[in-house]
């Protein structure tokens, strides 16, 4: 007797009995359903966090320092610095955040990012300018009260980027000239607070507005990752040699918190996939259950089989695919319904979650296994049932 | 004269029940020869069942030798004894044991699926096989849509079907009435007449007398084997 027959046997058995069927199948249908919703959605959060990490540029690190008035690091000690490091490093800026309000005429603004930075920022950013020029150097040397904005500043204060070059802003009641309008960064959304709701001025007048003596945030940029570890070193070594403590001054990689973040993750998958899978387990408990009963039920059956010839492995045979069977109908049917839920509890929650191919292989090849491991046993029980008994039980 | 269909030299079979010694069969021996129509008959407790099942090598003697058209049945593996009853056995059993879920053709098919036939061969030699027992017609049916005579000659086709050397019938007549009972018992001396080897077992001396030859058996042992009209003078 060959599979395929088998295969036969077991749709028809499975089809005979269709409620119980279906309701042995729900458990692994729910069991695959939520290890695939969940490891999707999971996914989907994770990639977009991943994302919007990966776009603040994984070759920089940022610099934070504690400036006392006996230790200090003044910005031109920060260049000197950058300068001789030449070979790790490709671009470097202070980095000055201004709470501010912005003003133009009556209306105003709350809510935008104001940063102080060098000439070197906006290729450091990947950005670029839809009109104007950046902050240069110059401006910088001398504090020029000058600005490039977001696009949603100019759109929303001047109702254009044309309209805003060369117009006055008022940052904290100090007029600024606006020099440059960047690109739009975000082509979905346009809101207050938002990437595109940004204002850029030099460090020095941003220094000034702040009245800070001395910058406490630096950004550098490497050439590449491959250089993160030496280049953070190699800024730790010099800021130990002014600071003498490592409480004052802190490096932080980007590619590293991305790794930090991706074994997130992965813990993340693993624990919920973990969670999903212990469901699937049960739902295996009940397959074997379902099988067992199957079992006693259909002695005489068995019975008739060996006594007209068949063998063990005949009968093993056709009572593991029919549990196998079951299992991956319920195996597939669940899939089906987790891609389903997926795409309508992602869209719900605003994520572009899609079940992993990953997720679908696992999950199908799990519950196959479940049906073939918890088959067995009940199999086995039939296989070696006593041809005699077997024939004479009702 | 021809090498004998079965048998049984010196057969014990030994079941331990607690404490007590259960002598099934207690020294059976016996000769049938193809195109012989045997009933052996005992009532109940008799013993008769145990020689049943290991004629149609469904089980194997304690001791003793049972050769089945030359072939040693008692020392033979499960999966031998599961070929041997593929290939050698037809059985009728009284509760007919057809399979309720499936039709009458994928009933009488079955002892052919477990030989190894293909889907044409096998649909072939059951529909031969169901046109014998006249209900050809009928194979699109469960066996519930069926009367109970039908559904012993579903049984019998499916005996039929893998053209076995023995057909071994249990009470075949046990569960039917009288008059289906005739027609059944006909069929099966029909059956021998074309050259079949039958073994009918049975507790009703009247269906014993409707084969050639009788063994009675009794606390395991046999007591009287002989033509059926030796039998009938003996009752």
């Amino acid at each position: 007797m060959n599979i395929l027959q088998s295969f036969k046997m077991a749709l028809k058995s499975i089809w005979g009995n269709k409620m119980r069927s279906f309701l042995t199948m729900l458990g692994i249908i729910i069991g695959v359903a939520s290890v695939i919703i969940l490891v999707s959605l999971v996914n989907g959060q994770m990639s977009y966090m991943k994302d919007s990490f990966t776009s603040m540029g994984t070759n920089q690190m940022t610099v934070r320092l504690t400036n006392l008035t006996t230790r200090y690091v003044d910005v031109d000690e920060m260049y000197q610095f950058y300068n001789d490091n030449r070979d790790l490093f490709v671009q470097m800026t202070p980095s000055v955040s201004v709470s501010a309000t912005l003003k133009y005429g009556t209306e105003s603004l709350e809510d935008t990012t104001v940063t102080g930075v060098s000439e070197e920022y906006l290729d450091m950013k990947d950005q670029t300018l839809d009109a104007g020029r950046f902050i240069s150097y110059s401006d910088i040397a001398s504090r020029q009260k000058v600005c490039v904005v977001g696009y949603y500043v100019a759109w929303k204060l001047y109702g254009g980027v044309d309209n805003a070059i060369d117009e006055t802003i008022k940052i904290n009641g100090y007029a600024y000239r606006i020099v440059g309008v960047i690109s739009r960064q975000d082509d979905e959304d346009l809101e207050e607070g938002g990437t595109d709701d940004i204002l850029y001025l030099p460090y020095s007048s941003a220094a000034k507005m702040n009245s800070t003596a001395h910058i406490s945030s630096y950004v550098f940029a490497t050439a590449d990752t491959d250089y993160t570890a030496e280049a953070k070193e190699a800024l730790e070594t010099f800021l130990m040699g002014i600071y003498k403590d490592d409480d004052l001054f802190r490096v932080t990689a980007m590619s590293e918190m991305l790794e930090s973040l991706n074994s997130m993750i992965a813990m993340m998958s693993m624990v919920l996939g973990g969670i999903a899978g212990i469901s699937l387990l049960v739902a295996g408990v009940g397959v074997m259950n379902i099988m067992l009963v199957s079992v006693t039920e259909r002695t005489r059956e068995i019975g008739i089989r060996k006594a007209l010839g068949a063998k063990k492995v005949n009968i093993m045979q056709q009572f593991v695919i029919e549990a196998a069977v079951t299992s991956s109908l319920g195996g597939v049917i669940g899939i089906l319904v987790g891609a389903v839920a997926t795409t309508i509890v992602g869209a719900a929650m605003g994520i572009s979650a899609t079940p992993t191919p990953a997720a679908v292989i696992v999950s199908f090849s799990v519950s196959v296994g479940i049906g073939l491991l918890f088959g067995y046993m009940p199999a086995s029980r039939a296989a070696n049932l006593n041809p005699i008994d077997a024939l004479r039980s009702e | 004269m021809a090498e004998p269909l079965i048998e049984l030299k010196d057969i014990y079979k030994v079941y331990q029940m607690g404490d007590e010694e259960v002598r099934a069969s207690d020294g059976v021996t016996m000769t049938i020869h193809r195109g012989e129509f045997v009933a052996i008959v005992g009532k109940s407790g008799s013993g008769k069942s145990t020689l049943m099942n290991i004629i149609g090598a469904l089980d194997v003697p304690t001791s003793g030798q049972y050769l089945l058209g030359g072939e040693d049945v008692g020392s033979m593996t499960d999966n031998q004894l599961a070929h041997i009853r593929n290939k050698m056995i037809g059985f009728i059993f009284q509760q007919y044991n057809l399979l309720p879920k499936s039709n009458l053709l994928e009933n009488v098919e079955l002892p052919l699926l477990y030989a190894g036939a293909n889907a044409n061969e096998r649909k072939e030699r059951a529909m031969a096989s169901l046109e014998r027992v006249g209900l050809a017609e009928k194979w699109r049916n469960l066996p519930n849509q069926l009367s109970g005579g039908q559904q012993q000659r579903v049984s019998i086709a499916r005996a039929l079907a893998g053209d076995p050397s023995l057909i071994l019938a249990d009470e075949p007549t046990g569960a039917l009435d009288s008059k289906t009972s005739r027609e059944v018992l006909n069929f099966l001396q029909k059956l021998n007449d074309e050259g079949n080897t039958i073994v009918m077992i049975t507790h009703d001396s009247a269906i014993a007398r409707e084969a050639r030859r009788v063994i009675r058996v009794h606390d395991g042992k046999i007591n009287f084997d002989g033509d059926v009209n030796e039998y009938s003078a003996i009752l």
